[in-house]
């Protein structure tokens, strides 16, 4: 990159919106995945809707690959920076700006915290559902760009559900509006596709999101099994007594160790955990907590706490949330992963789990979020040990692909990134994969948005599909056709 | 060679060649009874299978002939007149359910399938797709997708949008593409269900369909109340989605005729309902009345009520939920001594409107309250109108994405064959 497009990008930002220097530039290298490394040119900071528009003007102008990044807490890859380009954070752009209750409607800009959209409006008892394990520090930029879940998300819905109204930057640098605080505008719903694009459609520089009222009641429901086959059960009973629970949560015995050992849950020492949590009018979770409790039992649960205090429930969460940076505590290294089963399938994909750990000689330690089958395998390796690290690759990948052939997906909610997009062609066919991109096509045909993650090959967007024209990245010698 | 000459030797190699994919039986000339919004189409054609569906599809697109799809034909009149209608593409055939995993609440089926099969198939095993289409004995699972249909459950239980995990569309060109899957919970790839949700079928068609289910209610409780204006009915909608309750539906009717009346729906145990029935009636006062579940069906009246009857007109509005009673009195204002209006405002901030009168005065008073819905933030979508007014815009302002809905029509579908001219700003 010239000085004077450094000096052009210094000129919107300002000086301490521009970031070129080697040491600075490694905070931005990775995202939560720190196995990709890459250092980028530049990393801009903007404070307004304009400053990202002008930037991503020079970007397309020049045309240089950018990525936008918020808090940096995603574990697929994300927001990782790509060669040659430049990381625009969205860190400063972190108001709350307009809360209207009476609608229900909270608009924010895309660095603003997750858990501080609940904090605004908690004093009128609302709360913003998506609740992914990191919504102390992930922004709601970062969650738009990957649709993130949460333990609620069984009763509550996705980013994607509680996402109103986008302002969109787009790869060119104009501004579109998708959505908007009232429902159903007409159009295609183009808010629909970017939720969950990973950065690759553009740049959300102003969200309007849904708020919901805090229920009359929560009851959470601790239950102790003898092992997952017996907890695997309970989950089916539950939901196949017609129970729509707000979070269920499952842990097997590695996962307790560990979070006992990180925040001292004070969990029973058990072959599986059943964590349930019941919200709605006090009589009709009373009602169903009963059942709950019944169902537990007939599957062996040989402990059932309820939890009696909010400290008490707070607890219990607390160690559920802190499973993946608690397996510190047991192995030095480990791998997190994020596949989706039908629920049903929940018994034989475990057994096959712990087949394949007995025979690659690895400990996996499973946390997840039983009510969606969304896994979390986290597998443990030691990299000092020679092999170890890639047979605890090539076990997480085996992992997946068991997913993928119970009839689930490879990613519930930390997104394809840069690393599962070698998985993409095993869940979809080569037509899927290129029709997901037209959208991509239409959006941004330079491909200069996040470019080279979700898709294991770029679709060339040609001026005319069907008829060969040579994309400007071609002909640049950056890419070649398939 | 004369131009007509021309198309009509590439329609007549058109219907060869379609009889050969589907046999004889499953094409016919279109009649009467097949135009769509006046547009008179030539051939209807029946595929049996997706494969065969594709395959008609690619043949049209390269003959340059205007497909329309068509389920149960209950909504075809909403979006604006087709440009051209060639072929009726009839999705009648492709009415399975492919898959019914109730242990998952999940279930797969084809996009010709019946609302009404489906839901009487998920009831044997006590769940539902947890929404209440229009006339759901005869619309399709594909139609209900592509206009994005949904009633007064989507309050509590989202729209279509939120109930779809998985879509396989046909595309203009022949190519078939699946995207989302059988799993509630999936970020892998672009999320096209939620794209051709509401795309009028002007993307590609949709040929199956995946759906995450609800369980049935064990106890469903109605509680309606009269009001004395639209404003003291606001009053209590708004006090009810600030409360604690966990009603399933929330809705005010109100008309030219009729004194507002808010419906609440309960879903639950019994235990459940009893605490809450009583805790809305103390919210209510004195003005309850028995109306029965019957009010859940208001909204079907008032679309239904337009079918075949020229001088009226129905619309759909979307305002802000604290903004309901602005609308309705914006409504009662224009049409005071002019036209009789009825309409069903659901809690999310969606309505439906029914005008009935002059011609000229139905066509104005839509313009007039276009504009006064658009100014605040909301929108304005005409699904039925008399003939006289076809040039009154089914859709309104697309706002400043329509550019980029334009890109993305162009890659799905760059020829235009499929719907043209029928969804916004010619789409």
């Amino acid at each position: 990159m010239e000085c004077r497009i450094f000096d052009e990008l210094r000129e919107i930002v300002g000086p301490r919106g521009l970031i070129t220097s080697r040491e600075e530039l490694h905070t931005y290298e990775c995202d939560g995945l720190t196995n990709f490394r890459v250092l980028p040119r530049a990393v801009l900071l903007p404070d307004s809707t304009e400053q990202v528009q002008k930037i991503v003007r020079v970007c397309h102008r020049e045309r240089i690959p950018f990525v936008a990044r918020g808090s940096g807490t995603g574990l697929s890859g994300g927001a990782l920076p790509v060669e040659n380009g430049v990381v625009i954070s969205l860190t400063r752009m972190n108001k709350i700006l307009e809360v209207d209750l009476s609608n229900a409607r909270v608009v924010v800009e895309p660095g603003v915290i997750n858990l501080d959209v609940t904090g605004r409006v908690a004093p009128q008892e609302y709360f913003y559902a998506p609740d992914p394990s990191s919504q102390s520090i992930c922004s709601i930029g970062g969650n738009v760009a990957e649709n993130s879940g949460g333990a609620h998300c069984l009763k509550y819905g996705f980013t994607t559900t509680h996402v109103l109204g986008l302002e969109v930057v787009l790869a060119d640098g104009s501004l579109v509006h998708l959505g908007g605080k009232t429902l159903d505008a007409p159009g295609y719903d183009l808010m629909g596709v970017f939720v969950g694009s990973e950065g690759t459609l553009g740049i959300a520089t102003k969200i309007d999101l849904r708020i919901v009222k805090r229920p009359e009641c929560v009851q959470t429901l601790l239950a102790a099994f003898p092992s997952t086959n017996e907890a695997g059960a309970a989950v089916s009973d539950i939901i196949a007594a017609g129970m729509l629970p707000a979070a269920i949560e499952m842990m097997d015995n590695l996962a307790i160790q560990a979070a006992e050992a990180a925040v001292h849950a004070n969990y029973p020492n058990c072959g599986a955990l059943l964590l349930v949590e019941l919200d709605g009018p006090v009589a009709e979770v009373a009602a169903l907590m009963a059942h709950v409790e019944e169902i537990c039992r007939k599957n062996n649960s040989w402990e059932i706490r309820v939890a009696q205090s909010d400290a008490e429930r707070a607890l219990v969460w607390k160690g559920r949330k802190a499973a993946f940076a608690a397996m510190g505590r047991l192995s030095p290294n480990y791998i997190v992963q994020d596949g989706v089963i039908p629920r049903t399938a929940l018994p034989n994909v475990m057994r096959e789990i712990g087949r394949l750990s007995t025979e690659a000689g690895l400990r996996v330690a499973n946390v997840f979020h039983a009510g969606d089958g969304n896994l979390h395998p986290l597998v443990l390796y030691d990299r000092r040990i020679p092999g170890h690290e890639e047979a605890a690759e090539a076990l997480s990948s085996r992992i997946l692909e068991l997913c993928i052939a119970a009839g689930g997906s490879i990613t519930g909610e930390h997104g394809v990134g840069e690393d599962k997009k070698k998985m993409m062609p095993k869940m979809y066919s080569e037509p899927d994969l290129e029709t997901m991109q037209r959208v991509r096509c239409a959006f941004d045909p330079l491909q200069l948005s996040n470019p080279s993650k979700i898709f294991p090959r770029p679709r060339l967007c040609g001026e005319k599909p069907g008829e060969y024209v040579a994309h400007p990245l071609e002909t640049a010698g950056i890419a070649e056709r398939f | 060679m004369d131009s007509s000459v021309s198309s009509k030797a590439t329609a007549n190699t058109f219907e060869a060649d379609v009889r050969e994919i589907v046999t004889a039986k499953y094409v016919r000339t279109a009649g009467e009874s097949d135009a769509v919004a006046g547009a008179q189409p030539s051939l209807v054609v029946e595929p049996g299978s997706e494969q065969e569906l594709a395959k008609v599809l690619k043949l049209a697109n390269a003959a340059g002939l205007a497909v329309i799809p068509r389920g149960g034909g209950t909504k075809l009149e909403w979006g604006n007149l087709p440009e051209r209608a060639d072929v009726i593409l009839s999705m009648a055939r492709l009415n399975r359910v492919i898959e019914y995993a109730w242990a998952d609440l999940t279930v797969s089926v084809e996009a010709g399938c019946t609302i009404g099969k489906l839901q009487e198939t998920l009831a044997k095993h006590g769940q539902r797709l947890a929404m209440d289409a229009l006339w759901p004995e005869r619309a399709t699972v594909g139609g209900v997708l592509s206009t994005n249909d949904s009633g007064a459950l989507r309050l509590r239980f989202g729209s279509l949008r939120d109930l779809v995990i998985g879509t396989t569309l046909a595309l203009a060109d022949g190519t078939v593409a699946s995207s989302g899957g059988r799993v509630v919970k999936n970020v892998a790839g672009y999320d096209l269900p939620k794209l051709v949700t509401g795309a009028l079928g002007t993307l590609g068609i949709i040929t199956r369909v995946f759906f995450r289910l609800h369980p049935l209610p064990k106890e469903t409780r109605t509680i309606s109340c009269t009001m004395e204006d639209v404003r003291e009915a606001q009053r209590l909608v708004l006090a009810i989605q600030n409360s604690k309750l966990a009603h399933s539906a929330l809705q005010i009717c109100c008309g030219a005729e009729m004194q507002p009346r808010v419906d609440v729906l309960f879903e639950g145990t019994e235990a459940g309902l009893a605490a809450q029935v009583e805790q809305v009636k103390s919210m209510m006062g004195s003005t309850i009345t028995d109306a029965g579940k019957d009010v859940w069906s208001a909204r079907q009246e008032i679309c239904s009520a337009g079918k075949g009857n020229t001088e009226s007109a129905v619309a759909k509005f979307t305002t802000l939920p604290a903004q309901m009673a602005d609308t309705i009195e914006t409504i009662a204002r224009l049409s005071v001594g002019k036209l009789r209006w009825s309409i069903v405002a659901q809690a999310t901030g969606i309505g439906w409107a029914r005008f009935e009168g002059e011609i000229s005065a139905i066509e104005s008073e839509l313009r007039e309250l276009r504009a006064a819905i658009e100014r605040s933030g909301g929108s304005l979508v005409i699904t039925h109108r008399p003939a006289g007014i076809s040039a009154l815009d089914a859709w309104g302002n697309a706002g400043d994405a329509l550019p980029l809905m334009r890109a993305v029509k162009w890659q799905f579908d760059p020829r235009g064959s499929l719907n043209p001219g029928r969804f916004v700003g010619g789409i």
